[in-house]
């Protein structure tokens, strides 16, 4: 699994990191970890736009989007 | 209700905001003004003699009503976070250049939206330096640029700018002779205060649910394709254009628009600057109030940068003046100079090469 740490990160940051991972490592299972709703749901939005799965789980106080082919 | 479910919900959304502006414009707040955030930040900043520029001083309750909806509704939804942390002074200085770039173009972006859908063609030339602006924010942030991660931080922390800026609002209520209030210009226009509040906190409470931001909408467009941001303007523009057309309020034209200048290259460059720095800081001028009044201590200092830039503008003499029948209007000398700084220190924010 490729880990991408976005928490606590200004929008459209974690966006972008997403893409980057889904370029880079679109074969692997990708977690995206974000710390606000509005970012999990971007990650999560962008996902589903590049035909992918997207999953989110929230831990503590903060939001795991797991994103699969 | 999920308002950001999809494209028509997100529309709608920003049809019932248009709505509000369109209701605000009606019953007193400027022409052509209606809300926008950079005027009555502005404003407010004046009510609290941080400036002495007569006719722009009112305490606006839409800004205590969006910094208190957006606080409301993010902890009834659990959507509170209390953070802080991500280079507090760059987002200062980012919101400072908002304010200066806001007040040379007469307007922030919401307003240019607003001027748009008034046949204000200035706000058309402002709108492709708003673009390039964004444009040119995307560059930086694809060559890496970043304000870092913030933290969570202790709960009150993140209710500070809400609760003591409701305070103020009380305290203009309660003791109205500790603040100014302008007796002519657009500082003494507005709507009842009550209408004024309550449009402020419904303005607050969807921009939150739907996160409106004017930057945003473009930004995704040219970014990742992303049209949601996009509709929700689309909609605010197209009921105000609708509500302006049936006020007679529509007047297609570069010159005769109300509270605006037509010298091309400053609109030009005033909306270059809010879009460059709005997009470094993470979200316009309206999208900074919504952050700050949901617990974000960064986008709460953004707020104090462009409050205290406000005032700087004018006590420094760098806001516009309106074009009227005797003069032309536009910017002062001092407020050229200014905006030219202020591009160039975006610059430096935005393509300061990085530590490997």
């Amino acid at each position: 699994m490729y880990e991408v740490d976005a928490r606590g990160l200004s929008c459209p940051e974690p966006v972008m990191m997403t893409a980057e991972a889904i370029k880079n490592h679109g074969d692997d299972t990708i977690k995206v970890l974000v710390s606000e709703p509005h970012c999990y749901k971007n990650v999560e939005k962008y996902a589903q736009s590049q035909g992918r799965k997207a999953e989110v789980h929230e831990v503590g106080s903060e939001f795991e989007v797991i994103i699969t082919k | 209700m999920d308002l950001a479910k999809n494209k028509t919900t997100l529309l709608i959304s920003g049809a019932i905001l248009g709505l509000i502006a369109v209701i605000l414009a009606a019953t007193g707040n400027p022409g052509n003004m209606a809300f926008c955030i950079a005027c009555f930040i502005r404003d407010s900043a004046g009510a609290v003699k941080l400036h002495t520029t007569a006719t722009v001083q009112y305490f606006r309750p839409e800004i205590a009503g969006m910094l208190l909806g957006a606080f409301l509704i993010a902890v009834v939804t659990r959507e509170y976070r209390s953070t802080a942390g991500s280079s507090p002074m760059t987002r200062f200085i980012l919101g400072f250049i908002m304010m200066v770039g806001a007040l040379v173009f007469l307007g922030c972006p919401l307003r240019m939206i607003i001027r748009m859908a008034a046949g204000d063609l200035n706000a058309y030339v402002g709108l492709v330096g708003f673009v390039a602006g964004i444009g040119t924010g995307i560059v930086a942030l694809k060559r890496g640029f970043s304000l870092g991660r913030s933290h969570e931080t202790t709960a009150a922390a993140g209710a500070v700018l809400p609760v003591a800026w409701t305070f103020l609002f009380i305290l203009s209520l309660a003791v109205p002779a500790l603040f100014a209030l302008s007796e002519s210009g657009p500082g003494s226009m507005h709507a009842p205060m009550i209408l004024s509040l309550a449009g402020g906190i419904i303005f607050g409470i969807v921009a939150q649910r739907i996160r409106m931001c004017t930057i945003g909408g473009i930004r995704d467009l040219i970014l990742t394709k992303n049209t949601d941001l996009f509709a929700i303007l689309a909609g605010f523009f197209v009921i105000m254009l609708i509500g302006n057309l049936a006020l007679g309020k529509f007047t297609l034209g570069f010159s005769g628009q109300p509270i605006a200048h037509a010298q091309h290259i400053w609109n030009f460059l005033g909306l270059y600057a809010v879009g460059f720095a709005g997009v470094l800081a993470g979200g316009c001028p309206l999208r900074q109030i919504i952050l700050a009044g949901q617990g974000s201590s960064d986008a709460a200092v953004t707020f104090v940068g462009m409050f205290v830039g406000a005032a700087f503008c004018h006590n420094f003499g760098l806001a516009s003046a309106a074009a009227s029948a005797e003069a032309a209007g536009g910017p002062s000398m001092a407020g050229k100079v200014a905006l030219i700084i202020a591009i160039a220190v975006t610059f430096v924010i935005g393509f300061m090469p990085k530590k490997k």
